[in-house]
């Protein structure tokens, strides 16, 4: 196998779906992009980026629990992803308010205890460091064709429950104490996103690499907002930068030597620079989500 | 136990890194800048793969990378404080970067790169050298000496920024000069406990002494006590079980003393803001607010 680029374009894109291995990663790519996307638009309006960090490396203690004590390893990383949101939605509060300090405290708790026991377990197993480095940065271009059937099911059912709790979670995530005055369980809405975030991420990742899945979390959804305060358009640009993101580094990544995390952290970063550096100098108006019209729409 | 020279070295080099981490960790979980933290123990990996990739030295790839990073996270953020989205897509990018340079290191030599990327991510503080236990000790206790230093104009500039500000406190200046030194004991850290661990010293600690204390000289204190004796409990623990990794006895103990903290605090109902002899308070919740 040795793909090399040439001036027609449409060669070159033929040449991409040639090999089985090929068409499974952009299947994949495709449906993970989707997916963070979408969660990713609603980690960036609730500022945590930093919580979806810890839970997404949550795969790895998880997995590894479930390498040792041999059970399946879906089972390990639900449950390690579940519990790890649990902690950061109780640690985060103090006397029912968000307290930034005692929140970034405790993801970094939760964070590094998964990392020990991660790291524990492995040694326990007498496993190699290989998996754990194959599961931060991800063995794209080696996923099968059931992976991807999987992946379709976490992204459907994730964004199907979107679907049913968009609404109530954006009115949560824009003002919290409108939302409360108007009945929103605003609690239990967000210690749901956590547990959601947390499974789709991981279990993603899991495929994927946590890299990957976190570079298109964060860098398109911060990107659109950058660009629009409208929740409809924020949300499908969002979906269009993710996608053209993976589908460039996809590309790319299978003509040159360097991985697929490279490209796509880099293209995702060169984006999100260059929708903050447009806000700086074209439009000097600071743009948020517009909070009269998004509370009108919830 | 202390007669064998690798835990000497461990207690030299582990010691002042304990210390320094936990003062300077008070801040970063007073300021909640634990993600920006997070963020440069991850660019003290992509720098020490990128140091061997380019066959530099280790450490100077370490202290370049972090405190380069760390002046670009202090230039994004607003008003000297972290933005934590603009921080997370600097994560990411720096992990690509770091899977970017274990390809070139990969291409340029055979082998060996899996021990250099274990050994950053979760460290080795019974490998340490005499001559890295030296490097260690001075730079944390310089570390410990600046911070001790600014500790009172940049507990102001934390808590409020407005009034620090009135009273000629150079509030962005300071917290770029934070970051800075952030980075250098991120770089110093990650060759102990690893850059996956690092948190394990420099949040966990902080952020039961924060919960347990508003009082901010009395939390300063508590954060690097705990601190050191995670260490010093998870080198011991490390000694006597051979099994357990001396990173994960070390973090375990940190982790510990949190939920203990947690217990202890859950049904207290407290301030948790340290108190600071500025009368007016105006706007110093402002910020917390999206």
């Amino acid at each position: 196998m040795n793909p090399s680029l040439t001036w027609n374009l449409v060669s070159d894109v033929r040449q991409l779906f040639v090999y089985p291995f090929m068409v499974n990663a952009l299947e994949a790519g495709t449906i993970v992009a989707v997916l963070a996307a979408v969660t990713g638009w609603f980690v960036v309006l609730r500022r945590q980026t930093f919580a979806a960090h810890a839970l997404s490396v949550m795969s790895f203690p998880g997995a590894s629990a479930a390498a040792l004590a041999g059970i399946a390893l879906p089972i390990g990383y639900f449950a390690a992803c579940t519990a790890a949101a649990l902690a950061i939605a109780a640690g985060s509060r103090t006397q029912h308010r968000r307290n930034p300090a005692q929140e970034s405290a405790v993801i970094a708790t939760v964070e590094v205890v998964g990392f020990a026991l991660g790291f524990l377990f492995l040694s326990l197993y007498g496993g190699v460091l290989e998996s754990l480095e194959s599961l931060l940065f991800g063995s794209f271009l080696g996923i099968t064709s059931t992976q991807v059937l999987s992946l379709l099911g976490i992204a459907l059912v994730t964004l199907a429950l979107f679907g049913v709790a968009g609404r109530p979670l954006l009115a949560s995530s824009i003002d919290d104490l409108m939302a409360r005055a108007r009945g929103v369980p605003v609690r239990l809405l967000e210690v749901s996103f956590l547990v959601v975030l947390g499974c789709a991420v991981g279990a993603t990742a899991q495929i994927t690499g946590v890299l990957l899945v976190f570079a298109l979390l964060v860098a398109p959804a911060a990107a659109a907002q950058e660009l629009t305060s409208r929740i409809g358009l924020g949300l499908a640009l969002s979906v269009t930068i993710a996608l053209l993101v993976i589908w460039v580094a996809l590309g790319l990544a299978y003509y040159t030597n360097y991985s697929v995390g490279f490209y796509v952290s880099s293209i995702a970063f060169a984006v999100y620079l260059a929708a903050r550096l447009r806000r700086r100098f074209w439009h000097r108006d600071p743009r948020g989500i517009n909070i009269e019209t998004a509370t009108v729409a919830a | 136990m202390p007669s064998q020279e690798f835990i000497r070295l461990a207690l030299i080099a582990g010691t002042p890194i304990a210390l320094a981490s936990g003062a300077i960790g008070y801040f970063i979980v007073l300021r909640s800048q634990v993600f920006a933290g997070e963020t440069l123990s991850h660019v003290a990996f992509t720098g020490a793969i990128a140091a061997a990739a380019a066959g530099i030295d280790l450490r100077f790839g370490l202290f370049a990378a972090t405190v380069a990073v760390a002046l670009l996270l202090a230039a994004l953020g607003d008003r000297a404080m972290s933005d934590d989205v603009a921080i997370g897509t600097i994560l990411a990018w720096i992990l690509g970067l770091g899977v970017f340079f274990l390809d070139l290191f990969n291409h340029s030599s055979s082998g060996g790169n899996g021990i250099t990327a274990a050994r950053t991510l979760f460290g080795s503080i019974f490998g340490l050298s005499s001559q890295d236990a030296k490097v260690a000790a001075v730079v944390s206790a310089i570390l410990m000496l600046a911070i001790l230093l600014i500790a009172r104009p940049l507990l102001l500039a934390t808590i409020d920024p407005r009034v620090a500000a009135a009273r000629g406190v150079p509030v962005a200046a300071l917290g770029t000069g934070f970051l800075v030194l952030v980075g250098i004991d991120a770089a110093l850290t990650t060759q102990v406990v690893g850059a996956l661990l690092m948190l394990g010293l420099i949040a966990v600690p902080a952020g039961a002494a924060h919960r347990l204390t508003a009082n901010a000289y009395l939390a300063l204190t508590l954060s690097s006590t705990f601190a050191l004796a995670s260490l010093w409990l998870g080198i011991l623990l490390a000694y006597e079980i051979p099994t357990l990794p001396p990173s994960t006895a070390i973090v375990g103990i940190a982790a510990s003393i949190y939920a203990l903290a947690f217990i202890i605090t859950a049904g207290h109902s407290r301030r948790l803001l340290p108190k600071v002899d500025v009368q007016p308070r105006l706007g110093s919740t402002a910020r917390n607010v999206q």
